[in-house]
């Protein structure tokens, strides 16, 4: 298990790499660069040429790549060109916020999609089933931050039952400690804090887990369909085996499998889905600090953060291979 | 003596909306007596899995309708309830499947999908559960059993996962075994091992066994009586030794045909049924078989034939060696 484990980690490196240089050079190609984002209405073209020398960026492309591969090596993805400060300070402090809304998002999908898809299949073709397909359609074809600005007219505008923005409101007293505001007031006993993050955190958190949510069910339903036919299921049944233990020990077990793996591919659309969620609540994480960067041409602050985003999609999938292999023992002599 | 299990007039039809019914078993009705062997023969698609399925209640859900009379020591099985049903499964009644890999839980150990059984219609303990499935695949000739309890069926060759599932179906000692082609998804030498060990654990343990199979050279060797079946009814039964030594219905003696015989001239062609299945006529007005029939008659094709009953049974208007 654990030279499965390194094996895959040591994967993990090419992949960052082609990705870097892939990033660089689709960055360097679009129109308009970071100066003439910098300097605006001032922008002439000696202006241009004069600031385009500061940041390094006249240099060919493969040097500037070289040289930012050295430093990124140690840590260093240089300074934002937007706040001057440097990049990994920014993302460390933008990182809870996005994690906290990515984690809780994942939570709903994952804690509602499961049983839900379950019950549609063992339902089959009854209202609940029905409704539940109908509910999924329309849960993937909403896009996000439509659903956003719905959630939060209707949720926190019109009714006023949730905060309509940001994560936490500004009159709370509150100690920081990890970051994560709900987990804080934990930690501090500051209850009111943590309780007034989550009331912050829930419309977000529903708006960016809709489609993950939409995917999970669908695919247990599926699943679980598939593998109530199957015939291990049959045998299992032809024991006399209770009910129970069927479903839970043969059915889920098996019909488990497919859906772990749409859960890796599913933090990918959330990092996305984070972006646009985050822009509608204002809440601060990296899809701020990401939309702000592509509008500025920030390429410092853009490299780091979407290495990250691939670096933590690489990482939730080498997760979901491990639980494979847990849950499959076939897995584990390949 | 009274019968172990009893079925009469078994019909399945599968139901799709908008389509006429499928009828797969269509009015079959035999028995088994406690302890006796009873094989259920015939080509591919001729009703064997749906109506052991049937007997076991084991058709899907959904989609088909069952009806006629199950009775196992006098008891209707078709109108139990489920829970009722699940304790006499694996107990009193349980069921070998064709293909050993699919029939297997891939994620779960052999050894709990014994210890399973064991714990729920034996009332045993995890440990002493345990102890007698290594027992159990000891006794189906698995080597070496304290291990292989652990292993996955994937781990298995294709034989010892049909032996694993032989130690769960015997695992209560049932008294009916259905075993639906449990061989031919195995290599021929395999083949006859888990054909002589079904023979000697049944022996052993007085359990009756319904064996299908598309393959009179396996009856030849276990069956005490054999019900031969047609599109989904039962064309001929005899005891062994009389249908193997004077088939009457036509099918039964181009089934017979079509083995090799060690004693035949070297070189003689082996005689097939010719056609398939999809020529069938149905049964309500005429022999399903007529079509294939070598000794179709004209009124074959129009009448029913009435089952006759003496000394064995038969559904046909022209059997072999009536003349
Ligand atoms: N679930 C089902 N839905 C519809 N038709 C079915 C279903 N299962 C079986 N049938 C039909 O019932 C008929 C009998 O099938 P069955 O599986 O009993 O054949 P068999 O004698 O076991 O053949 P084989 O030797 O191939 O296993 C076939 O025509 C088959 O197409
Ligand atoms: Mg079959």
């Amino acid at each position: 298990m654990l030279r499965f484990i390194v094996r895959r980690l040591i994967q993990v490196v090419p992949t960052l790499l082609l990705l870097s240089v892939l990033l660089f050079a689709w960055l360097r190609s679009l129109p308009g660069g970071p100066a003439a984002a910098l300097l605006g209405d001032k922008a002439t073209p000696e202006k241009i040429a004069e600031l385009n020398t500061v940041l390094g960026l006249d240099q060919p492309i493969p040097v500037q790549y070289v040289k930012f591969l050295g430093r990124a090596i140690t840590g260093d993805f240089g300074n934002s060109l937007i706040t001057g400060e440097p990049v990994t300070t920014e993302i460390a402090r933008a990182l809870p916020a996005t994690i906290e809304l990515s984690v809780a998002a994942l939570l709903i999908a994952v804690v509602l999609g499961i049983p839900l898809g379950y019950l549609a299949a063992r339902y089959r073709g009854r209202p609940l089933d029905t409704t539940t397909i109908i509910g999924t359609l329309v849960g993937v074809a909403v896009p996000v931050f439509f659903l956003g600005y719905l959630l939060k007219q209707w949720f926190a505008v019109d009714l006023g039952w949730f905060p309509p923005s940001g994560r936490q409101a500004v009159d709370i007293e509150a100690t920081h400690v990890t970051g994560f505001a709900v987990l804080d007031g934990l930690l501090t006993r500051e209850f009111d804090a943590s309780w007034d993050a989550l009331t912050h955190l829930v419309l977000p958190a529903i708006a960016l887990a809709t489609i993950p949510l939409a995917v999970i069910v669908r695919i247990t339903r599926a699943s679980v369909l598939d593998v109530m036919g199957s015939d291990f299921v049959r045998t299992a049944n032809s024991k006399g085996l209770a009910p129970g233990t069927v479903r839970q020990r043969h059915v889920l077990r098996n019909a488990l499998l497919p859906v772990s793996t749409t859960i890796g591919l599913q933090t990918g659309l959330l990092l996305a889905g984070a972006v646009l969620t985050e822009k509608v609540f204002v809440w601060g994480g990296l899809g701020t600090l990401l939309a702000q960067a592509i509008e500025r041409r920030d390429y410092p602050r853009l490299q780091a953060v979407v290495l990250l985003g691939a670096l933590v999609y690489v990482l939730v999938n080498l997760l979901v291979d491990l639980s494979y292999a847990i849950i499959d023992p076939r897995v584990r002599v390949r | 003596m009274s019968a172990l299990l009893e079925v009469e007039d078994l019909k399945v039809a599968f139901t799709r909306r908008g389509e006429p019914d499928s009828v797969a078993v269509d009015g079959v009705s035999f028995d088994v007596q406690p302890g006796e062997i009873v094989g259920l023969v015939g080509e591919s698609g001729c009703g064997k899995s749906v109506t052991s399925l049937a007997i076991m209640r084991l058709l899907p859900e959904r989609g088909n309708r069952v009806t006629g009379s199950i009775r196992m020591d006098g008891d209707e099985l078709t109108a139990l309830s489920d829970g009722q049903l699940r304790e006499r499964r694996g107990r009193d009644l349980s069921m070998i499947f064709q293909d050993p890999l699919s029939s297997l839980n891939p994620v779960i150990t052999v050894g709990l999908q014994i210890t399973e059984v064991l714990t729920r219609h034996r009332g045993m303990d995890k440990k002493a559960a345990r102890a007698e499935a290594v027992e159990l695949l000891d006794r189906v000739g698995i080597p070496d059993p304290r291990r292989r309890l652990d292993a996955y069926p994937h781990q298995l060759s294709g034989g010892m996962r049909q032996r694993a599932l032989i130690a769960i179906a015997l695992a209560c000692s049932p008294r009916l075994l259905i075993a639906d082609e449990p061989t031919t998804a195995l290599d021929v030498t395999i083949q006859a091992q888990i054909l002589d060990l079904l023979k000697q654990l049944v022996a052993e343990t007085g359990t009756a066994l319904v064996m299908i199979t598309h393959d009179l050279g396996v009856v030849a060797g276990l069956c005490d009586r054999v019900n031969v079946l047609y599109g989904g009814r039962i064309v001929e039964r005899a005891e062994r030794h009389e249908l193997f030594r004077a088939p009457r219905h036509p099918y039964t003696h181009g089934l017979l045909g079509s083995i090799p015989r060690l004693d035949g001239p070297p070189g003689e062609d082996l005689a097939a049924i010719k056609g398939s299945v999809n020529d069938n006529l149905p049964w309500t007005s005429a022999c399903a078989f007529a079509p294939r029939c070598p000794n179709a008659l004209e009124v074959c094709t129009s009448v029913t034939p009435a089952p006759v009953e003496d000394g064995r049974f038969l559904r046909c208007h022209n059997p072999v060696g009536a003349s």
